[in-house]
């Protein structure tokens, strides 16, 4: 079984959760002995904190260098059988979504007429599908630097990586390579999976960017099969998206164990105070102000404890202000994005990680607070709660309940003793191994079946 | 000659209300949610299977008999929520069939904690029987069937009692079986009733069970297998939660219709009777002594405390709730004992049994809550506020090394 598939970051490129997940997944499918060829754009300029080390893709030594230098291909040590190519997306930095559809139309039709390719109706999707996309945006003109340009430019470009490869299935993650993954697919005719790790609905609630909504049906329309992070997330894709059910399967994340869980033991001397731990990016799905009214609530109470917040996102200046207005400033810090070390660093001095999300298709970050010994309150309206038992859970917009649960993990330690003990148990049941089985066994059904 | 005793087990706690620990009054109890249950229950158990053996023990005119254990805590929710139920009661205990034994008003683990408060609220509920049913409970019977040999001790140093009741667990009786009457060692005249657990959970749990091999259970093959005991046991402790009849098993089970014959198919049979532990106790000698060093009781497959003292929580929210003891009589105040006290209910502490939690079993079919957690955050925000109180009442008592209200 040999697999294309797209992702959009890739470990140590992330901003959020998606990279761990397709991280987590090929490494696992690696190991069952399935060939992945894993696509992504190449990263630009990283912005982050300059005392952590980056890798960037060419750092690696490269494997083989694809002939039309559209790529640069690595592997990565630990993972024997996934192949890399990240697309140098910096080649054509003005080019508007037109030049790449005309490239992938003269695309289509070299194959077409190369190879007597047969799946015409795809094709005329497709096309009609790129031709449209310019006036759905109804921005003519340059579309340089921003996203939808950026996604049209790693379909263009994943398109000819394809043609390059022999594959089995086509599996995409997330709505911004849908359209690559609908594209390969029409051209090479292997199946398409799409993998929704979330929603337009989960990121924007109801005020949803039509346009991406539009990616993400049509991605789940020419799709073959897909493959949900939650039941939550597949009650989404069947009611907001008009999906049938049989289509859909759920294939829960799993989270990788970080070494020996001894060693995050809190050792030392530690202060008195007590800290309650928000990782995520600090943007309206992710329920920030909840978080913050809660801790208003929880200091009304008790006053030596921190909230901290690490994260970055667009909700942050206003986080701020928010915090300095209710008068509690001083007792929640902000940390901005944090990387590598930093984040084991955050979790090790956490009495409690809350994940008050408002609406998180799954949730990987709950399974390595537990993974770091760190008991962890998250909202019911997350994926993760289907899966974890041993931790406690809120409804987000319940802050009240919130801090009630919050203070009583500071102020009762038998409640902060059991849900570590078995909550650090549970986290072990999911694994990787058995998300990329699952996932195995989709692509199974879908190669055999036809 | 098997004797067929039954025992009914009849309990219903005061359930909690949400409580946060921004709450301050001093109401704990959800008082809706624990009418509406009393009333649901009672609707579909208490009174058709009061009304059952009320008709069954008039028509076999004395040869039928029962025994009942009723909590302090469920008469007096009867009695403010379903005052019918009471009337059934009364009217059962005019039959002269039936028999009430004793337990602990507040259906508590007092005796594991507190010997003094134990042997109070072992008296309180004796009173309560004598006063609404005109009947001294003889046999003791202790939450959950808790038991161990300093219980039996204990009981018999009250001087009250002929029989103690417990679980026939295996590992107690070696090659012995539950089905002869029993002393506990150290003791002259208390006797010992071990509840056979097979025929027992063959009603109370595997009745509707349509995997079981032996299913459908009709009362002719019931009393056919009390009818093998013949020449190995002289009695069949048949003990079990009232609430197996119409609650835990259904109507359409047809466990009604299996209860109305069960006595005809166990009386055609000439050796056969029907007692009730107290004349089960009289009845038959101490064949043997059974040596019960170790706690045991009837819970889950392990037969020991884990299902209310099995995990750190469950430990910590017991202490507290005992350690508060003597702050809390020094008040002398009616209400607050009684608040403390309704929180020693057992059921409390089995809310927050970790045990099968995952796997979703009977422990959560009886859990008005979500999970464990929120079962102890909600019982230790009750505990503070009482605490509170306490203090209050009492200034510059407080317990020192408490976990609660640093």
């Amino acid at each position: 079984m040999k697999v294309f598939m797209l992702g959009w970051e890739f470990p140590p490129f992330i901003s959020g959760g998606l990279g761990t997940a397709c991280h987590g997944l090929t490494r696992a499918m690696s190991d069952l002995g399935v060939e992945v060829v894993f696509v992504l754009p190449k990263p630009f300029q990283q912005t982050a904190n300059d005392h952590v080390r980056m890798l960037t893709p060419l750092q690696v030594k490269p494997q083989t260098v694809t002939s039309t230098q559209i790529a640069t291909s690595f592997v990565q040590k630990e993972l024997k059988h996934v192949t890399f190519h990240a697309i140098n997306s910096a080649l054509q930095p003005y080019a508007t979504p037109q030049v790449y559809q005309q490239q992938i139309e003269q695309l289509i039709h070299q194959k077409a007429t190369q190879e007597q390719f047969k799946a015409i109706n795809g094709m005329e999707e497709i096309r009609h599908w790129l031709s449209q996309e310019p006036s759905v945006m109804g921005q003519p003109g340059h579309y340089s630097g921003d996203m939808y340009t950026e996604v049209h430019r790693y379909a263009a470009s994943a398109v000819r990586l394809a043609m390059q490869e022999q594959f089995d299935v086509i599996h995409a993650h997330d709505w911004m390579t849908y359209p690559a993954g609908v594209a390969v697919a029409a051209i090479s005719g292997k199946p398409l999976v799409i993998h929704v790790h979330s929603t337009e609905y989960d990121r924007s609630g109801e005020h949803v960017n039509p346009m991406i909504y539009d990616i993400e049906r049509r991605g789940m329309n020419a799709a073959r099969k897909i493959i949900a992070v939650s039941h939550m997330t597949r009650n989404i894709i069947l009611a907001r998206y008009g999906i049938t059910g049989d289509k859909v399967e759920v294939v829960y994340n799993g989270v990788e164990r970080n070494g020996d869980a001894a060693q995050y033991n809190k050792i030392g001397i530690r202060s008195d105070e007590k800290i309650v731990l928000f990782l995520g990016r600090i943007t309206m799905q992710k329920g920030p102000e909840y978080f913050l009214m809660s801790a208003r609530k929880v200091l009304e109470v008790m006053d030596n404890v921190k909230f901290v917040m690490a994260g970055s996102g667009d909700m942050m200046h206003r986080m701020i202000e928010m915090a300095t207005q209710m008068g509690i400033g001083g007792k929640v810090l902000f940390t901005g994005f944090l990387h590598g070390k930093d984040v084991q660093k955050v979790f090790q001095m956490a009495d409690l990680y809350v994940m008050p999300s408002v609406s998180e298709p799954f949730g990987i970050a709950p399974l390595e607070a537990l993974n770091y010994d760190v008991p962890v309150l998250i909202s019911k309206q997350s994926g993760v709660a289907e899966v974890l038992h041993h931790v406690l859970k809120v409804d987000f917009w319940d802050i009240n309940e919130m801090a009630n649960k919050i203070l009583a993990v500071l102020k009762y330690p038998p409640l902060q003793l059991t849900l570590r003990e078995h909550g650090n148990f549970e986290v072990r049941k999911l694994r990787w191994s058995d998300a990329a089985k699952k996932c195995l066994k989709v692509y199974q059904e879908m190669t055999q079946g036809g | 000659m098997p004797s067929v005793c039954f025992y009914f087990q009849v309990h219903q706690p005061f359930r909690l209300r949400h409580y946060t620990i921004f709450d301050k009054t001093p109401n704990y109890f959800d008082d809706f949610r624990n009418a509406s249950i009393c009333r649901k229950v009672a609707n579909k158990c208490y009174l058709p299977t009061n009304r059952l053996l009320l008709d069954v023990i008039r028509r076999y005119e004395g040869r039928f008999k029962v025994a009942f254990s009723l909590t302090g805590v469920v008469l007096e929710q009867f009695q403010q929520f379903c005052p019918e139920v009471m009337s059934t009661f009364d009217a059962l205990a005019q039959t002269g069939c039936v028999e009430f034994l004793a337990e602990t008003y507040y259906h508590s683990l007092s005796f594991l904690y507190a010997r003094q408060e134990f042997i109070e609220q072992v008296n309180m509920q004796m009173q309560l029987i004598q006063k609404l049913f005109g009947q001294t409970p003889r046999v003791f019977r202790n939450t959950e069937l808790i038991y161990n040999n300093q219980l039996a001790e204990t009981i018999e140093a009250m001087g009250k009692f002929d029989a103690v009741i417990t679980e026939g667990a295996d590992h107690v009786l070696g090659h012995r079986n539950s089905n002869y009457v029993y002393r506990p060692p150290n003791c002259k005249n208390l006797k010992l009733l071990l509840k056979n657990y097979s025929l027992s959970d063959d009603i109370a749990f595997r009745f509707s069970n349509r995997q079981w091999n032996e299913y459908p259970l009709m009362a002719n093959k019931f009393a056919s297998w009390v009818n093998r005991i013949n020449g190995n046991g002289q009695v069949v402790n048949l003990f079990m939660d009232y609430e197996t009849f119409g609650e835990h098993q259904w109507q359409d089970t047809g466990i009604f219709d299996f209860m109305a014959h069960l006595p005809r198919e166990v009386l055609s049979h000439p050796d056969n009777d029907f007692k009730t532990p107290g004349e089960v106790a009289e009845a038959y000698p101490a064949m043997d002594i059974v040596d019960v060093p170790h706690i045991i009781s009837w819970a889950d497959t392990e037969r020991d405390l884990s299902a209310w003292l099995g995990n750190a929580m469950q430990s910590n929210a017991l202490h507290e709730v005992y350690r508060l003891e003597k702050m809390v009589k020094q008040t002398r105040d009616d209400q607050l004992l009684a608040d403390w006290r309704k929180l020693q209910t057992s059921d409390h502490f089995y809310y927050m049994c970790t045990k099968y939690f995952a796997d979703g079993d009977v422990h959560k079919y009886f859990n008005p809550y979500d999970s464990p957690y929120d079962s102890y955050i909600n019982y230790m925000n009750v505990l503070n506020n009482l605490k509170a109180r306490c203090e209050q009442a009492v200034p510059g008592q407080a317990p020192r090394n408490s976990s609660i209200e640093q």
